[in-house]
């Protein structure tokens, strides 16, 4: 097989696995840590999404419309934490389901009314619509790679600050023990409100940069927020190295069953039955990944409570 | 007794008034039907939102130069957005027959909906005019006289593209189409008419809008052309991602008016100029019906061309209305109805066409190409007929005479 066409699949992988990742962090962190089940993080990186798309538009400056995305999406988390999150964290995971599923409703509704149902178009930065010759005969297009530029340095900043610096220890702390770290003095309330409001930045960079490759468009969190979850699980709850992990593992699994999957069942199958098994079966792939590991390690790649 | 005889005489008189004024009331309740229902179902949500609102605008036009009537008969449009979905749409003409008692129905965007909501329609003996959707399954074999597919088949779109592929003697070529059943219509359809060497077949997931994976495949695989159907926001996206990754230097890109579309000319811009499409209805035909629509939908719409939906939508309220007018009225009387609606003597935009047995329709097909018009504005112009009078390759499966 062609090793410029399989390159650049993993490429396309690996681009496709950095934007999950930019979304699974946050939800990791706040489920793992803070051991509550967010799931509006998706409507918030639809918000990201849409402001995002709005001020590429009015302003021509797609570095203003991502700092702007991500600072409206951090103002509606923080609302969101102090009114409603705040209420939920001595809760069971059922209520918080409940009560963040009712959130992605009433997001859902809300940008209907502010943007209407058709979706919106996110142009792409006019200086990145083009193609970069990687090496000769691979020209790939310049925005995917910024994008996978940013997923990589976003990363590298996560490990560091949960790992090497003092927010990252309060947040351990905190999510260890609660009840003595507070004790000793950590405010876990405003660490918390912290975390929340950090997972949030993340969606809304995710929304931002992944608006121009898909449509913005109501719902878009939710058909995100499945492989996110995925993600989650594979990796082990809590865990940001894990989220990294399966995050790439996941876009791998994606791009290689829809890129390769239909063309070895064609080599096989008759062309009418390959057609309509082939794409059904690289949407099986993640969920196949899901269990291979899940049976292996039951409680993911790198669980934090290992 | 006195007293009595008298209430009693004003109680008649009273009864009497009554009766007459209820009489009166009820006069032209008597003469008068009840209304005309229409269900319409909207996608202005979902994978298809895009060419929803153009639907929606084409409808809109068409009922509000009709004055709200059909046929001069009071109507009531019960619209409601199925969102692209095939279930949603599914309970939601469940309601529309069973509770608003629908006459008449139009609606969905996608054969996969068209196909999840017809027998439910056929059951009820509800005529259906489907203002876009095609599908094949309904052409041969399982057709149905409720079922008009009003806009076009959908082998008819891609069989007009193979032949401009053949005429143009394109040799090696790959084809892209979603995984639903027009996205397997259109494929078929233009194998059937193209006679170079097919490189590849692609099907992709119906609303994906990331095209990384086959834009790689395309890269590897050098064709001369290639050919999309991907209707809406996906289209958008393909031919966005394609010239980012440099493709266009390479390889040509064919497809159906669908992908270049005025909504989608609006959305890509300038990148799209020199590209080829066939459609069977263009802004620019001449005739008459189809002057003063384009004129009057760019002065209710801001100077923006309506698009091949906005037009569909805009013909089916027109054979709605022909037909309503032809049955006076009596919507009740299905037979005369689907009888006075196969005639088809509609001003269609589209100029003459007329339906085959199966009731999809017998027309032309149009070669198109992107450039610039008088104002500097970037739209279709039309070249030439490629395909005359052409109906489909299902008819002489259907059992209707």
């Amino acid at each position: 097989m062609n090793p410029i066409l399989v390159f650049e699949q993993l490429l396309n992988g690996a681009g496709y696995g950095l934007m999950l990742f930019l979304i699974a962090a946050g939800l990791t962190l706040v489920f793992g840590i803070m051991d509550v089940m967010n799931l509006s993080h998706g409507s918030l990186f639809m918000v990201g999404a849409y402001v995002a798309a709005t001020v590429h538009v009015q302003s021509g400056s797609f570095a203003v419309a991502v700092l702007v995305a991500v600072a409206a999406t951090v103002a509606v988390a923080a609302l969101l934490e102090v009114t409603l999150m705040r209420r939920l964290y001595g809760r069971d995971h059922l209520a918080q389901v409940l009560a963040t599923f009712g959130v992605i409703l009433v997001a859902d509704d809300a940008v209907k009314m502010v943007w209407g149902p058709s979706p919106v178009m996110a142009p792409t930065p006019a200086w990145l619509s083009g193609p970069v010759e990687l090496f000769a005969g691979l020209p790939y297009p310049s925005y995917r790679l910024v994008v996978l530029g940013a997923g990589v340095l976003v990363a590298g900043l996560l490990y560091l600050l949960v790992n090497h610096s003092r927010l990252g220890m309060l947040v351990r702390a905190g999510a260890s023990d609660r009840w003595m770290a507070e004790l000793m003095g950590v405010r876990v309330q405003r660490v918390f409100c912290g975390i929340f409001v950090l997972g949030a930045s993340l969606a809304a960079l995710a929304g931002a940069l992944m608006g121009p490759l898909m449509a913005v468009q109501v719902g878009m969190g939710e058909s995100i927020l499945i492989p996110a979850l995925v993600v989650i699980v594979i990796g082990g709850i809590g865990s940001v190295r894990g989220a990294f992990v399966a995050a790439l593992l996941v876009g791998l699994v994606d791009t290689i069953g829809r890129a390769f999957l239909p063309l070895l069942l064609r080599a096989t199958l008759p062309p009418a039955v390959a057609a309509d098994l082939g794409p059904l079966c690289a949407e099986v792939a993640m969920y196949a990944l899901m269990a291979a590991v899940l049976s292996f390690r039951p409680a993911g790649l790198f669980s934090a409570k290992a | 007794m006195a007293q009595l005889s008298g209430i009693s005489l004003r109680t008649q008189l009273g009864a009497a008034a009554l009766f007459t004024l209820a009489a009166c009331a009820s006069l032209p309740v008597l003469a008068q039907q009840a209304p005309i229902k229409v269900g319409i179902a909207l996608d202005i949500s979902g994978p298809f939102a895009a060419l929803g609102a153009e639907v929606r605008d084409g409808f809109a036009l068409g009922i509000k130069q009709l004055g709200g009537k059909l046929g001069g008969q009071p109507v009531q449009f019960v619209q409601t957005d199925m969102a692209g979905s095939p279930d949603q749409a599914k309970q939601l003409v469940d309601r529309f027959v069973q509770r608003e008692k629908i006459d008449l129905f139009t609606g969905p965007i996608a054969s996969n909906v068209a196909l999840a909501v017809a027998p439910t329609l056929f059951a009820a003996k509800v005529p259906y005019l489907s203002n876009n959707a095609g599908p094949s399954q309904l052409a041969g074999a399982q057709c149905n006289p409720y079922f008009f597919g009003t806009a076009y088949q959908n082998d008819q779109y891609h069989e007009a593209a193979g032949q401009f592929a053949a005429d143009r003697g394109f040799k090696r070529m790959v084809l892209i189409a979603p995984n639903y059943p027009a996205g397997k219509d259109g494929i078929n359809g233009f194998k059937r008419k193209f006679k170079g060497t097919v490189v590849d077949e692609m099907y992709t997931k119906l609303g994906q809008i990331d095209y990384a994976t086959e834009l790689a495949q395309l890269r590897a695989a050098k064709p001369e052309a290639v050919y999309f159907f991907l209707p809406g926001a996906m289209g958008i996206n393909f031919i966005k991602q394609f010239v980012g990754a440099g493709l266009s230097k390479d390889i040509t890109l064919v497809t159906s008016g669908f992908s270049a579309d005025e909504d989608v000319i609006s959305a890509v811009g300038e990148p799209m100029l020199g590209l080829f499409n066939t459609s069977h209805w263009a802004h620019d035909l001449d005739n008459p019906a189809n002057k003063a629509f384009v004129a009057a939908f760019r002065k209710e719409y801001g100077g923006r061309y309506p698009s091949i939906y906005a037009a569909q939508a805009f013909d089916v309220i027109t054979a709605m209305d022909s037909a309503v007018k032809a049955v006076g009225g009596k919507v009740a009387d299905r037979d005369a109805l689907i009888k006075a609606l196969a005639k088809a003597q509609f001003p269609s935009v589209r100029g003459n066409f007329r339906y085959a047995n199966n009731h999809y329709p017998v027309q032309n097909f149009y070669l198109r190409t992107i450039g610039k018009d008088a104002e500097g504005r970037v739209t279709n112009k039309t070249i030439k007929t490629v395909l005359e009078n052409y109906g489909d390759a299902f008819s002489a499966q259907c059992g209707m005479k």
